[in-house]
């Protein structure tokens, strides 16, 4: 069990070694972001921006603009919503090559309650021209994934989370590509496709199934935009029915995204699991997850009742 | 110090610009006449005499950069640009036109000679503090400067930006408002006071200069005083008219801050403009 935010962190310092070009801003919460570990090694490319997230995304732009390879990190809430118009105008309008890396995202936050539960930011990043939303579901994907970033020339809003959660990428060679979806686990009654923390908890789901003879597939949708829209349809197709999970709203998320290349392009029975349109409150994360409806057996009951809506 | 004949030069492309603003707007039928007015002498100086900038390679990597934080002011900066030689002046009358590249906001990404897209006020001194952290880091000469306007001092992200720059001591930084009183719905002071403003920069850390924001010498004494300062950020409060240089937008700026000349106040501004150039 590894934290997605300490994975980043471990990630951020080793790239600070390679290339000299990165610079991390924060905005007062270095220790729980995990860039801490980049702000020791590289005191000169850290900037604590202190409790300004809005000024920390517009500089962020300035640094970019000026050649740097900017990440800015703090809470879910704040990268997206405190700070959306600065992400908006000064990033993503600009095209500028800014990585906003958030942890805290969704309700495993926990016990901080619902105001610093993320539940939205997935919606109103991917409403963003030029933004690219990446979800990763383990440890070693963030690794490969902060990896990739540093590669990729554009915005980039990449999500991770606080609580320690399952490592399922055992293959070390494992290869992340942005916007190519990984098949996870075979299947042909049900596609369930999930991100972040929620595909450990598909395949759990998947393999309760397995034992009442349903085959589901999990496929994991790390990256939100652009969407593997081709890997969404072709397995509606084959598989006739879908459901997602994600520890997000079903408004607007991955749920919302999954629905409107289906509608278009495959209309097949669909049910999504996440946050029902609802804040959060405190409590431990597992607490949380079991209390909103974010667990293997949701998913489970989700799988059956699209199969039972097929034609 | 500037020579006479710099300044005389120097006045005579104020108007030049000013008249670009009149027939733009005008032709446009939309955008900002009064603020990009009261920031002419400033955009003036900028370009004509302070940037280190090329526009044959506007991305040269060791340039000064200049951040339009107040982007509604982009005719201005459209006029000067292209005076420069960023682009031929035949070019200014698509502006807010479908297509160009001249947006009602300046937009970076469209322009060459643009550094920063802005029009959501309050964010371009923030992204002007990146770019002077960026050149301290590549210890690079160039120097950052930024435009804002006094209305634009109302949004918080201002004043973040204000300490940024005092406590990562930036002083390859000049910061100037265009403080020319009036903004959308009134006078400043009215609206909501920004009293005692130079006060307000010099208690964030700042080195604060006062200048008459229309005359030329003084903008460029302040400019150079502002690069000779060294361990904090400088902030030029230029004094300045909304709609200066036509005296009916001067009379009542606000029907000027974002509504066009028509056609037969563009004949009486451009009139007026030309008979200050013969002077």
């Amino acid at each position: 069990m590894v934290a997605t935010r300490d994975a980043y962190g471990l990630a951020l310092a080793e790239i600070g070694k390679e290339n000299p070009n990165v610079v991390v801003l924060d905005a007062d919460l270095k220790v729980s972001t995990k860039t801490s570990g980049f702000a020791q090694a590289f005191p000169e490319r850290f900037f604590d921006m202190g409790v300004a997230e809005q000024d920390m995304i517009s500089t962020a732009a300035g640094l970019a603009a000026a050649g740097k390879i900017v990440f800015a990190s703090t809470f879910a809430v704040f990268g997206s919503g405190r700070a959306w118009d600065q992400v908006r105008v000064s990033v993503a309008y600009t095209r500028l090559n800014v990585k906003i890396a958030v942890t805290h995202a969704g309700i495993t936050t926990g016990e901080d309650g619902a105001s610093h539960q993320a539940n939205e930011d997935i919606a109103i990043m991917r409403a963003l021209p030029n933004m690219t939303v990446i979800v990763p579901s383990d440890s070693v994907e963030t690794d490969k994934v902060i990896r990739e970033a540093v590669k990729f020339y554009g915005p980039m809003y990449i999500r991770l989370s606080r609580p320690k959660t399952p490592v399922i990428h055992d293959n070390p060679n494992y290869e992340f590509k942005i916007g190519k979806g990984e098949v996870m686990r075979a299947g042909s009654d049900a596609t369930i496709f999930a991100c972040g923390l929620m595909v450990s908890l598909a395949l759990d789901a998947a393999e309760l199934l397995a034992k009442e003879g349903v085959k589901a597939r999990v496929v994991n949708l790390h990256t939100i935009k652009p969407l593997d829209t081709e890997l969404i349809v072709n397995c509606a197709k084959e598989t006739g029915a879908v459901v997602t999970a994600e520890e997000h709203s079903i408004l607007g998320g991955l749920g919302g995204a999954v629905a409107e290349v289906l509608v278009e392009n495959a209309p097949v029975p669909l049910a999504r699991v996440g946050i029902k349109d609802t804040f959060g409150e405190s409590g431990t994360p597992d607490e949380l997850l079991a209390k909103y409806g974010l667990t293997p057996e949701e998913i489970v009951h989700a799988v059956r009742a699209v199969i039972k809506r097929k034609k | 110090m500037i020579s006479k004949e710099k300044t005389a030069e120097l006045e005579a492309i104020a108007i030049k610009l000013r008249k670009h603003v009149v027939e733009m707007t005008c032709a446009a039928a939309s955008g900002h006449p009064g603020g990009s007015l009261s920031a002419a002498d400033i955009i003036t100086v900028l370009y004509f005499h302070q940037l280190r900038k090329d526009p044959k390679d506007p991305h040269w990597a060791e340039r000064d950069r200049f951040v339009m934080s107040k982007g509604h002011a982009a005719p201005i900066l459209y006029a000067a640009l292209a005076e420069a030689g960023y682009f031929p002046v035949d070019y200014l009358k698509t502006l807010r036109r479908i297509g160009s590249s001249l947006q009602g906001h300046v937009d970076m990404l469209s322009l060459p000679g643009v550094e920063m897209s802005t029009g959501s006020l309050g964010q371009g001194l923030s992204a002007a503090n990146g770019m002077a952290l960026a050149y301290h880091l590549d210890k690079k000469a160039g120097r950052i400067y930024c435009l804002l306007g006094d209305g634009e001092c109302q949004e918080g992200q201002v004043w973040e930006a204000a300490m940024t720059a005092a406590h990562y001591k930036l002083d390859n930084l000049t910061a100037i408002v265009d403080h020319n009183k009036f903004q959308i719905d009134g006078p400043v002071e009215k609206i909501k006071s920004l009293t005692p403003f130079a006060d307000k920069w010099r208690a964030f850390g700042w080195h604060v200069l006062l200048c008459d924001g229309h005359k030329i010498e003084a903008i460029a004494d302040a400019l150079e005083k502002a690069e000779k300062t060294k361990g904090r950020p400088t902030m030029i409060i230029a004094d300045t008219v909304k709609g200066k240089g036509v005296s009916f937008m001067e009379a009542s700026p606000l029907d000027f801050h974002g509504k066009a000349p028509t056609e037969e106040e563009k004949d009486k501004a451009l009139e007026e403009l030309c008979r200050r150039e013969k002077k």
